[in-house]
Parts: structure tokens; sequence; C-alpha cells
């Protein structure tokens, strides 16, 4: 369920209680930036034995592709053969289907997104990763080790998956000059009236504060996901103006690669994987990540605090992250591979390069999908911060 | 039942007990569908409209029962709670006209004019569509109200364009999907019209119109409003169609969709489910002396 | 019947024009099929048959499809039972309430599907995960089981009423049992409006989605709900025109089937 799930996603990358993670550069890492989260002692597992004969996975759709979709998107068989344990894997709808899903404790491994993974740490789900056990831990990228949601207090808990950012996208034969900036969806007297798009979630309106974040500073925001109740009503009612431009609002693939190329829509969001789609069916567009950054999500692979088949949920791990397989699930799902030596193994050789895998100055303008709570994220203790609960309530009178 | 040929068996004894019994036979009968509805549905539906008095825990996702009457107080006082339960009400609406207006000839000339062979044939015609899929058909219509899609290309050449995305267009498709659900309880309603009762109207010299207003309408307004139900119902109810060529509006379906779905705020998704429930509960309550229930 | 020319064409051509209305977005799927761009753009420039031998080779439909036709034979073989209860019950006794249990019946399938998705989903995980059940199969079979009644009871009922009651007098007075009575006599003479609201039932239960999408545990995967995962997945949307256009025509047989058997379209 593409749409839910990314809705949910949208949700993601948590840090309930962390603190300046939305501003990428001022995140150094777990440590600092979790005040009053202290998760259960649970130890990470030592040494690697023999697999079980089979592990239990609860993934996002497209993450443990087994061929049954499509023959030749499978890692999953290989993976069974190398290593002897069968795979079962549960598809969930939603970061919470997850939460619930870890709890039965009848699963060994789960894909979470950034709201589920400090969520399952905290309830004692999952266990510590052991990164010396995965091998090929030592080649994911920097900058998504350590992060505030998938780590605490400088332990490890999880392993990065992949990542991707909310881009701007425009029709190149009808939108003149090429923006680089977000002021052109904003703007109220837009010459593409009616022909604009945006991501049709609550979670958009944090891709508004961030553009007031540059464009107002006297708001003071720091982290689009960290709104007191003054911040967020000028976010809202930016998304307010914006609506009578709006031709419509895309919630999935289809929708959006179908509204560009028939022109219904010619500027907006998306991600890479609808541009590189468009690109292919040789729709004149173009994307760019906008001078004041976007917005973005980033996945996390965790093991339970109860698997009973940790040898093969270890394994797994190693396996999704290992160049040839993190190459593939990146190819089919869409987004920027973890693993630096997954780009030699792409089946299009130029794809890290669009999806900007390797280009850490690039990421660092990436706000990652976090999940709005009335504890200001950004550290401000004197105010309090509107929840998501909220922020979808408004979402509603957004599109009234 | 292999027993039942054995006179005097356990099976026989109880048979005769239940013969004696009429109250028993009852009881037996409408125990288990009555533990069903009542229990299971009737349940779980007070059990979803408690948590409407109830909040969330914003970490956690967890429901903090303490008894709360804001969701209700936001539903009342945003204003576009209101517009949006008009505008539901009002595209279901449409739904409803529209398909029973497009039905009833449809059922007319099916019942009554075809050939017994062709109303077979004909009835399998109007159901097909029912298997090409809910999303399938919804999407095709996508295509038919895209800025180039198939309705611009045929009406382009005589100057005319098709709608685009909105409210107009999910209409259109909320009514196709459902066109199927109105025209059988029409069609099942004609049949039992006796066709003599409409011959006998003509011989006594009551013209189309007058036939049809006083004997054609009166036995088949029930099956109009059994039909109703099911269309009025099935558009109040969804979210996906008006996501899919709705633009950039929402119906009452995407606001409690939104709420249990992305934000896990149950509580409030409840309290909005209020509002459809309270209108088709009204509705059916209205309907039911027409008979229309026995019609569906 | 005498009808006055003019409303006979009149009628004639409503008809004509209902069903293009019905087919042309069938068609659009179908040719879109054959459509070598991804998104379905009109009018098709290239024709492939691709897709139609990627559809051939994915498994997941195939399972998909299994999935679906299960959830509709259990919910319908539910509704089949319970249905045909209700209505005994309400045709052939006078009781204290007798008038609510048709508003019983429909309020499942009046109320709308989102109201009755989420309250099962909840009802589900509260009452049925702490005994260690969880979403799955039965819970969609439930569910659709819950809608389905209706098509059943309301068939049966109407039969009921036409049968009236003397067939199984006789019967009686001729020594059949409860039992006997019901399987050698009234079941034959219901067999034809079971199989019509069996038919109906199943059709709703086989293109359900929103109660689907609340009660199908994580690994359940029934037809619609693959194709709505299908669409937003890259590259994967053409195959689901490919399916619903195999759906199309194959629908044709079971329908046409019940038709054949039942005899008797009346009871649809």
């Amino acid at each position: 369920m593409r749409f839910t799930r990314l809705a949910v996603v949208a949700m993601a990358a948590v840090s309930l209680l962390a603190a300046g993670c939305g501003d990428s550069d001022s995140s150094k890492g777990g440590g600092d930036s979790v005040a009053g989260f202290t998760p259960p002692k649970i130890p990470a597992l030592k040494s690697l034995g023999p697999g079980e004969g089979q592990v239990n996975l609860v993934a996002w759709a497209g993450y443990a592709e087994d061929g049954s979709n499509d023959k030749s998107v499978d890692w999953v068989h290989p993976f069974e053969k190398a290593t002897g344990c069968k795979v079962n894997t549960k598809i969930a709808g939603t970061s919470d289907e997850m939460v619930n899903l870890m709890k039965t404790g009848q699963y060994d491994a789960v894909s979470a997104s950034g709201d589920a993974s400090l969520r399952l740490i905290a309830a004692g789900s999952v266990a510590p990763v052991n990164t010396n056990l995965v091998p090929n831990y030592k080649d994911i990228f920097s900058g998504l080790k350590m992060k505030p949601w998938n780590s605490v207090n400088g332990v490890a808990y999880g392993i990065p998956h992949g990542r991707g950012a909310n881009l701007l996208m425009w029709r190149t034969d009808k939108v003149k000059p090429a923006p680089d900036s977000w002021g052109v969806v904003f703007d109220a007297n837009s010459p593409y009236k009616g022909h604009i798009t945006a991501y049709d979630s609550p979670i958009y309106i944090a891709d508004a504060a961030l553009y007031l974040s540059a464009t107002q500073p006297s708001l003071g925001i720091k982290d689009p996901y960290a709104l007191d109740q003054k911040q967020f009503d000028a976010a809202v009612n930016l998304l307010k103006q914006q609506k009578n431009n709006v031709g419509e609002y895309w919630s999935d693939y289809l929708k959006s690669q179908q509204s560009f190329k028939s022109g219904d829509t010619v500027l907006g969001t998306t991600w890479q994987v609808i541009a590189n789609g468009l690109t292919a069916d040789k729709v004149p567009v173009e994307t760019t990540l906008p001078k004041e950054g976007s917005t973005g999500w980033s996945d996390t692979w965790m093991v339970a605090a109860k698997a009973q088949h940790p040898n093969c949920a270890y394994k797994w791990m190693d396996w999704i992250v290992s160049p040839k397989a993190n190459a593939q699930v990146a190819e089919w799902f869409g987004e920027a591979p973890s693993n630096s030596k997954a780009c030699a193994e792409t089946s299009d050789k130029k794809f890290c390069d669009t999806f900007h895998a390797a280009d850490e100055p690039y990421w660092n303008k990436v706000h990652y999908w976090n999940t709005p709570i009335s504890q200001c994220l950004d550290g401000r203790k004197n105010v309090k911060c509107v929840d998501y609960a909220k922020w979808t309530q408004a979402w509603t009178q957004i599109k009234g | 039942m292999m027993s039942v040929t054995s006179p005097g068996g356990p099976v026989r004894r109880f048979a005769g007990l239940l013969h004696r019994r009429p109250s028993i036979r009852l009881a037996g009968l409408l125990s288990v569908p009555l533990l069903w509805l009542v229990i299971a549905y009737l349940g779980s539906l007070a059990a979803l409209f408690v948590t409407a008095f109830w909040t969330t825990n914003e970490f956690t996702g967890d429901v903090v029962k303490v008894f709360d009457l804001g969701n209700f107080q936001d539903l009342v006082n945003e204003s576009v709670y209101r517009t949006i339960t008009l505008r539901s009400v009002g595209v279901a609406a449409a739904v409803t006209v529209i398909d029973s207006l497009v039905a009833f000839p449809m059922a007319f000339y099916m019942a009554k004019i075809a050939s017994p062979r062709a109303q077979r044939w004909l009835v399998i015609a109007v159901l097909t569509p029912l298997w090409a899929g809910y999303l399938v058909k919804a999407y095709a219509w996508r295509i038919m109200f895209s800025g180039s899609g198939v309705l611009d290309w045929f009406l382009s050449p005589v100057g005319g364009h098709g709608p685009g995305y909105g409210l107009p267009a999910t209409t259109v498709t909320l009514a196709y999907l459902w066109l199927p659900y109105m025209i059988l309880p029409i069609y099942a309603g004609l049949e039992r019209l006796p066709n003599s009762l409409l011959d006998a109207a003509g011989d006594l010299g009551a013209r189309s119109f007058r036939t049809f207003r006083t004997v054609v309408w009166p036995t088949v307004f029930p099956a109009v409003v059994a039909g109703s139900i099911f269309t009025f119902s099935l558009s109040l109810g969804d979210y996906i169609a008006v996501r899919i060529v709705g633009g950039r509006s929402q119906l009452i379906g995407n606001v409690v969709y939104d709420n249990v779905g992305t934000a896990n705020n149950l509580p409030f998704a409840a309290a909005v489910a209020t509002i459809p429930v309270a209108i088709m509960v009204i509705y059916l309550l209205a309907v039911r002396r027409t008979g229309a229930l026995e019609n569906l | 019947m005498n009808l006055s020319r003019g409303t006979r064409i009149a009628l004639r051509v409503a008809m004509i024009v209902g069903l293009a209305i019905i087919y042309v977005p069938l068609f659009v799927v179908l040719i879109n099929s054959f459509n070598a761009d991804k998104t379905f753009a009109w009018p098709p420039t290239h024709v492939t048959g691709e897709w139609w031998s990627r559809a051939w080779q994915n498994g997941g439909v195939r399972s998909a499809l299994w999935t679906s036709v299960k959830a509709g034979l259990g919910a319908t073989a539910v509704a089949c039972v319970l249905g045909t209860m209700a209505a005994f019950a309400v045709q052939r006794y006078r009781f204290f309430g007798r008038e609510t249990v048709s508003l019983l019946v429909i309020l499942p399938i009046a109320l709308p599907g989102i109201v009755t998705g989420i309250a099962l989903n909840n009802a589900f995980r509260t009452v049925l995960s702490p005994l260690g059940i969880q979403l799955g199969l039965f819970t969609v079979i439930v569910g659709h089981a819950t809608f389905c009644i209706v098509t059943i009871y309301n068939n049966v009922l109407a039969r009921l009423r036409r049968l009236g009651t003397n067939v199984e007098e006789a019967s009686a007075d001729l020594g059949a049992d409860t039992f006997q009575t019901f399987r050698y006599v009234t079941f034959p003479l219901l067999r034809s409006a079971l199989l019509a609201g069996g038919l109906l039932s199943f059709a709703l239960s086989f293109d359900e989605i929103i109660v689907t999408t609340f009660t199908a545990g994580a690994g359940v995967e029934t037809l619609p709900i693959w194709i709505f995962n299908n669409l937003f997945r890259p590259n994967q949307a053409p195959i689901v025109n490919v399916v619903a256009a195999a759906l199309i025509v194959l629908s044709v047989v079971p329908v046409y089937i019940a038709q054949r058997i039942s005899g008797d379209t009346r009871a649809i």
C-alpha cells in the first residue's frame, strides 16, 4: 500500500524526544540528542552462530521481493540459497502496524521508519545491533550511521537501508525560467495556477515550514517538524493560499506520473523515481533540490529483542545492505542505496548519480521526515509545539 | 445429516422436539445471526463510538481512556467539517439521482421489453463490470477525464472539453461504479410487476406516462429506494475515488481515513465517523416504511 | 406488452446508451492493456503484448486471485447460513423485534465501508490479539460475511414469502421431520434464490477494498489489495490493466453458469 506507507513514512524518522535532528548540519549523531529517554537494557548479540533455517520479517512493500511480482526482481531466493534461511515476509501497511506486529514477538527483523524505530526501541521490542556482526556495515554512508532515529546514546539500533528526498519537478517546456526555489509553488500570483501539485499528506506542512524558515526568518523556524502555534499557523496559511493554485494533490506514483505526462500538472513536489520514469518516457521534466533544502525519508533494519532466529536475522540485515542486494532494492523501490559499494552493482550505471547516493552535501540539505510531538524537537523548552494529530486536522482544513 | 434415516435416533428426537416447540426452533434460527450481527458488528460499532469520547497519547499512539468531549467540540466548531459533510451528502445525493435516472429505463427495458433470452444476456452485461475491479475502473475514468484524455479526445473536434478533475468527475466516477447496484433492484422490482397490470392500464386507456405514474412507479419506488441505499451509502463512505479523480477536493471518508490511517488518531476518526453513520441511520429509518429494506 | 412505439424506441435507445456508458471505460482498460506507454497516455501510440506476458509470469497475481476466491467463497458460505437462518426466522415466525431484524441485517452494507472497516479493525485488535489471533484471511472473511448477509437474506426472504408454507406442511403431514423437510423440500426450492444471492455476495466480496484494507492481516493480499499495491509500484501499473481485462472476460463464465443453473433471473 504505497500511499499509506508513504503517508506514514511521512511521519518517519521519529526521534520523538530527540533534539535538533531535523537540522542535519547540527546533528552530531545519536548520542547528544536524546534527552530523558532511557531504553530498556537489552544486550546485543555477541557472536554469530549457525543459521536457524528461517527468518520472519516485517517489511515495507518492495523491500523483500521474492520474484512473485516480477521474475527479475528477486533478492530473497538468492539469500535463502546462500544462507539456508527461509524468508517469511509480512508486508506492513503502516508504522503502527509494524510496531504492533513486533510486539507479538513472532518476528525477527523489521524495516522500520523513523517514528516506528524509536517507539520500538523505547518499548523494548528491538535490541541494539552489534554492527561488528554485519560486515557490510562498514560500507554504509557515514551520513546515515548513528542518527537520532537509529541509535540511542551512542548505541546502534539498526542498519540503514536507504533514503530519498522530496524534490521540485517541472515541465521544462511549460515552466520558464527553471526554478531553483520552492517559492515558485507557493507564489500567490503564480502563472501556473491550476497546474501545481503538492503531496497529499499532513506532513507536507513541513515543506511549507521549511520554505518559511528561509523566507521569513522572523518566525524563527529551525526545524520544520518542531513548530509552535505561531509558526504552524503561518505554514498552514501559506498552504491555504497555495491551495487556490493547486490542480490536484498527489499521493501515489502513478497519479503523479500521469498528470505530469498529460500536462495537467507542470510543477510541484516529486520523488526521483517518478522523474526517472517520466524521463524514460521522453517527457520533458527536470528536478532540483531547491536552495531552501527539502524534506525526505530514511528507513532502518532492526532486530527483535526476542528474536527466535537472531542469526538468520543478522544474516538478512547483512544481505540487504550488501552491495548487490542493496542496489537491487534501491533500484526497484526508487531510493538512494545505503551501501556505498552498491553503486557499482546497479543495472543502470548512472543510478547513484541520479539519486545522489554519495552526495553528502546534498543530503545535508534534506530534513528527514519526523513525527511532530508537543515537546519541541528543536530543543525549545519554553513553548509547546503542535503535534501530528493537529497537523492532520489542519491538513483537512487546508484542503477545505 | 447421516442419521436422518434412522428413526428414533437422537437427530430425529431432536427434530421432534423442534417440531413441538416453535420457540426453540425460533431461538435456534435467530441466535447465530443475531449473535453475529449484534455482538460482533454492533458491538464493534459501539466500541468504536465510545473511543470518540477518548483521546490518544501522542507518543505511544495508545488510546487514553478519559472522557473528553474535545473531539466533538472540534467537529462542531470548525466550519470545515460542516462544509465537507454537506459536500459529501451532495455528491452522494447526486450520484443517487444520476444512477436512478440512468438505471430506470435500462431496468425497464430489461424486464419488460427484452426477450427472455436477451434478458439473460443483459443481466450478464450489466453485472460484468462488477468484476473489473474498483480501482481499475476508477483509473479508467482518470484517463477519461485527463486534460489529454479520452473525453477531450472525443470532444475537442466539436470544440468542447471535459470537466477535468474535481467534484463533477468524482460524481460521475462514483455513479459509474455503483450503477449495477441500482439497476439490479429496480430490475427485480419490475420483474415482480405483472405484465397484465400494465396491459390492463393500457386497455383502460392510460397513456404511457399515466401508466408509469399510477401503476409502475408505486410498485417500483421501494426498489429505487433500495438501490439508493447502496449508491448513497457507498458514495458517502468512499475515499479512494476522490483521491484518483477528485483533483484537490476531499470528502468525509478522506477525513476519517486521514485521521485513522496516517495520524493514528482513532478517537477523532470515530468522532468524524458518527456523521455518516447518523446520516445513514436517519435515511434508513425514513425509508423503512416504503418497504425498501426488503428489496435490496 | 403494449407500449407506444415511441416509448419502446426511447427505451431501446436508453438501454444502448446505458450499455455504452458501462462499456466505454472497460474498453479503455482493454486497449490500455496493450498500450506501450507505462502511464496509459491517450491515445496509445504504440501497441505491445509485453504486459500480457509479464502478467502471465506474475506469481503474485495468481496467489492474490486465489486469496480473493477463498475470501469470497468463505464469506458467501457464512452469509448463506446466517442469511437463510435469519430469513426463516423473520418469514415464518412472529416475535418481538421482528421488524428490527431487517434493519440490522442491512446496517453493515448501508453504513459506509470505512466505518465498518475501522470498527472491525478496532474490535479485532482489542479482542482477538490477546487470544493470539492476528488479522488474517479469517478476519477478512468475517468482515465480508457481515455485509454479505443481506444479499442472501433478502433473496431467501422473498422466495419464502412466495412459497408459502403449504409444501412444508404437506411434508410434515407425510411424516418428515424438521430436518428432512428442510433438506428434501425447502432447500431445493430455495436453491436458485441462494445461488442468486450468493453470486451477488461473492461479487461484493470480490471487489471490496475498503473493509478489506482494515481487516486483512499483513500477509493477506486479496486481488483488489494486490491491484492497489501494484498501481503504486513503479512500472507495475500496466499489468493491472491486463489483470482487469482478463477478469472482465473471465467473469462472464461464473455469471453465465449461475444464470443457467438458476434459470431464474428474477431472483438476482
